[in-house]
């Protein structure tokens, strides 16, 4: 099954046979396992799907994906070497979160940039207008002349 | 005949877009009258025509008129009749009508409600409207005809994707339109405010009603697609970071800053060039929503390439309204002049942070859908920005939001003291503070990050509640005092604080959901029972039962807890005959906030029945949570102030009569 927005707003989706995202079949007996399992399955990405990941997604690839997380799992795999292992076969196009590389640079950094540039810009902008303010609350020499003028004389001109 | 009757009106309505789009322009140009109160007239005018053709595209799916092809491929003659109403829209082709229906909408209501507008600018704002409704019927008539016809009619149709058989089709794309659609008056406004030049602190009022009716709709719409996958998807997701769902989500983060902009701007008349930018975004955005979805450059970068007519057509829409919005921007935003002075710590400098996180939370969220699509067509290769990559970069940005929430509310406008706005937020941290330590003590303290969220959550609820103490000063004047303060109080004010402790709510319920959530997938016989957080499910057997157009293999379960039953559930598997497709009913049992929810997987050979049992605690909070913004926002919306076309109080006539003068606003 696809996701719902898609399907309400996309005109014709393929459905896939309906089935069950993880089956009972498929989980380990050790449950630490099985919690490992689970948690790599939500970081992987089902390729026949739209941006789904293999935990959720009904589709046969998925569930021959989730065997095989379990698969190395079971021969001792540590959680990386399940991610190299699948990123080996598939690409990073497996991965649901893309690792930092030159490609991804800019993914990885545009937001927290953007956040530095902006309470810079801020920063910037509240510095030029409170000199600003100094400025037009300053009186120019003659205005000054005239203020004393008025205070030592008591009344305006 | 019906059928032909929408395509001429659809026409008629074109070709009256045009006229608006260009007439009363020209008259506010030339200062004359006449020409600029002809958009009013054209707008309502669409309006009717816009609907008749709707009206029209609904008679043929109510008749099952199976010689329209949008009929023939989404209709079936047995589907009950509320499903013949919503699959109007469950598809491209009706789908763009009633996007256009409710644009034609805005418009005959800004004609009808803007009688208090000056006449220039709402010939202006009409105009802009016209330029985007005429794009669209152009789109409509040429690349998405729902009126088309076959030569022979044939005798039963292809049905309605069984999915969108759901009362959620009925409710969700009508309210996520009203929300997209809603945008672009504000943006007409913004655009409307650059060819004149001029704004003030009266447009941000006029543009504030707009946005906030736009923004509870579009939030409500977002909610309530959530709960439907939620409860039609079978495994309790709420939220998927589905480009789909994000191209929903960045119009409701800039319209979320416009709403707050606007504040600053009609108040303080500060932050103007910002709000006309952010105005032009939203709607930009909700474009770009509607291009994501519909172009198919989802799916693949190869669809879009290989039928790029409904595609290209968007792309230019897009290109016209954003390139040329932005460009009008850059040429005439100098000429707006920039006034109100604010400290940094101040009630303004809040709802700029506000801003600042707020965009760049709607910019993580674009370089996130958008980039997979960019870094393909640029270079060939593929990547995936999933939910892990969204939950790693929001997170961060919306937490000091939230936390930021509170305080900024209680900030003085110009100069705040941000020393006693923390003395006066004490009881809220406490609160946060003994919301942390309980969870802990009830939970564990296997995660260490959830019951900060809780904390969080309480302290934004409290936080919400202190500005409302504070202002009617409860328990330091008599309470009958406080209480006349209360009903005195703006009506805005308590949207606010509503809103806001919404926003608490829903934090709340997402920590505990996904958090402490618990689940039991397994294969059960007749008779077996299985145990969840302390809850009982009993398998009683399969029925057959026979639906209007469908068959459904259902299982009876009972649920007890400590020995007494409290429910039961029945979910299903539907086969839809019509295109032999199948889908699962997922049943729903609620406990308070919490819900268990239970789906059925395959009937195995040895008769037993794959399960899938959860236990969701609190997870109802998420979206009541949302509905308390929406109702925030209607709060806000029945102010006096910002009322849409509200009278002026009445005053009582003075014994001399003086000249009715308006304040300068």
């Amino acid at each position: 099954m696809r996701r719902f927005v898609i399907i309400a707003l996309l005109a014709t989706v393929l459905m896939p046979p309906l089935a069950f995202a993880v089956q009972p079949d498929e989980i380990l007996k050790d449950p630490a396992l099985e919690t490992r399992a689970r948690a790599l399955s939500q970081e992987l990405r089902c390729m026949v799907c739209q941006n789904q990941s293999i935990d959720d997604s009904d589709a046969p690839l998925a569930r021959d994906l989730r065997l095989l997380v379990r698969e190395r799992l079971q021969k001792g795999d540590t959680d990386k070497q399940v991610l190299d292992f699948l990123v080996d076969r598939y690409g990073n196009f497996v991965l649901l979160k893309p690792p930092v590389e030159p490609q991804t640079l800019l993914l990885w950094t545009v937001s927290p940039l953007m956040l530095i540039v902006g309470t810079g810009a801020l920063i910037v902008m509240a510095r030029r207008r409170r000199n600003v303010t100094l400025e037009a609350g300053r009186l120019s020499a003659d205005e000054q002349r005239r203020l004393d003028a008025i205070v030592k004389s008591g009344s305006p001109d | 005949m019906t059928p032909e009757v929408g395509h001429y009106a659809l026409v008629l309505a074109l070709g009256l877009s045009l006229i608006q789009a260009i007439v009363p322009l020209y008259g506010a140009q030339t200062r004359d009258v006449a020409l600029m109160r002809l958009g009013s007239s054209t707008a309502i005018m669409q309006f009717v025509f816009v609907a008749l053709s709707f009206a029209a595209l609904t008679t043929a799916y109510v008749t099952s008129d199976f010689s329209v092809v949008n009929v023939f491929e989404n209709s079936h003659s047995t589907m009950p009749l509320i499903y013949k109403f919503t699959s109007v829209w469950g598809n491209h082709e009706g789908s763009m009508l009633l996007w256009v229906l409710i644009l034609a909408l805005f418009g005959a209501a800004v004609a009808a409600f803007g009688a208090n507008l000056p006449v220039t600018l709402k010939a202006n704002v009409l105009a802009v409207q016209a330029w985007i409704a005429c794009s669209f019927y152009l789109f409509i008539l040429f690349t998405s005809n729902p009126f088309q016809r076959l030569p022979r009619a044939p005798l039963e149709g292809r049905d309605l994707n069984p999915i969108l058989q759901d009362i959620g089709l009925a409710i969700h794309p009508p309210l996520l339109y009203l929300g997209y659609v809603g945008f672009s008056i504000a943006f007409s406004f913004a655009l409307a405010a650059l060819i004149e030049g001029r704004i003030d602190a009266a447009w941000a009022r006029w543009v504030r009603p707009w946005t906030l009716a736009a923004w509870m709709f579009l939030t409500i719409g977002i909610s309530m697609g959530s709960y439907w996958a939620y409860y039609e998807l079978g495994w309790g997701g709420f939220w998927f970071w589905d480009p789909v769902e994000n191209a929903s989500l960045m119009p409701w983060l800039a319209g979320t800053a416009l709403l707050h902009s606007a504040v600053v701007m009609e108040k303080r008349n500060a932050l103007k060039i910002w709000t006309i930018l952010l105005a032009i975004l939203a709607f930009s955005l909700s474009l770009i929503g509607t291009f994501l979805v519909r172009s198919g450059v989802l799916t693949s970068v190869h669809t879009f390439a290989t039928d790029p007519t409904r595609g290209v057509f968007i792309l230019g829409i897009l290109v016209f309204f954003i390139g040329g919005g932005l460009t009008l921007f850059a040429w005439r935003a100098p000429l707006l002049r920039q006034g109100g002075i604010f400290a940094p710590i101040s009630r303004e400098g809040a709802l700029v942070f506000n801003n600042l996180f707020l965009t760049i939370a709607c910019l993580t969220v674009f370089v996130g859908t958008l980039y997979p699509l960019a870094l393909e067509s640029l270079t060939g290769e593929k990547i995936s920005v999933g939910a892990p990559f969204f939950n790693l970069t929001f997170a961060p940005l919306f937490i000091p939001l939230m936390f930021a929430m509170p305080f900024g509310t209680l900030l003085a406008w110009k100069r705040g003291d941000l020393y006693g706005v923390t003395q006066r937020l004490m009881a809220a941290f406490g609160v946060g503070i003994v919301a942390i330590a309980t969870t802990f003590a009830a939970a564990g303290a296997q995660h260490v990050l959830a019951p900060f969220g809780i904390g969080l959550g309480f302290f934004v609820i409290f936080g919400a509640v202190i500005d409302l103490t504070e202002r009617v000063a409860l328990f330091r004047r008599p309470l009958g005092t406080s209480l006349s303060r209360a009903i005195g109080l703006p009506r805005s004010v308590w949207g606010t604080a509503v809103a806001h402790a919404g926003i608490g709510v829903t934090l709340i319920g997402i920590v505990c959901a996904s958090t402490w959530g618990t689940e039991r997938i397994v294969a059960v016989k007749e008779g077996q029972t299985v145990s969840l957080s302390g809850y009982d499910l009993t398998f009683n057997g399969m029925v057959q039962r026979q639906g209007p157009n469908f068959r459904e293999l259902a299982g009876k379960f009972t649920v007890s807890q400590d020995g007494r039953q409290v429910g039961a559930l029945s979910p299903s598997k539907r086969t839809f005959s019509a295109r032999s497709m199948a889908t699962s009913e997922a049943a729903l049992l609620s406990q308070g906030f919490s819900q268990l929810y239970l789906s059925l997987g395959a009937v195995n050979a040895d008769g037993s029945l794959a399960i899938r049992f959860y236990y969701k605690p609190l997870v109802l909070l998420i979206w009541i949570g949302t509905l308390i913004m929406a109702f925030g926002g209607i709060l806000s919306l029945s102010d006096r102030r910002l009322r849409v076309g509200a009278p002026k109080p009445a005053k009582a006539k003075p014994a001399n009569p003086k000249p009715d003068l308006q304040p300068a606003e």
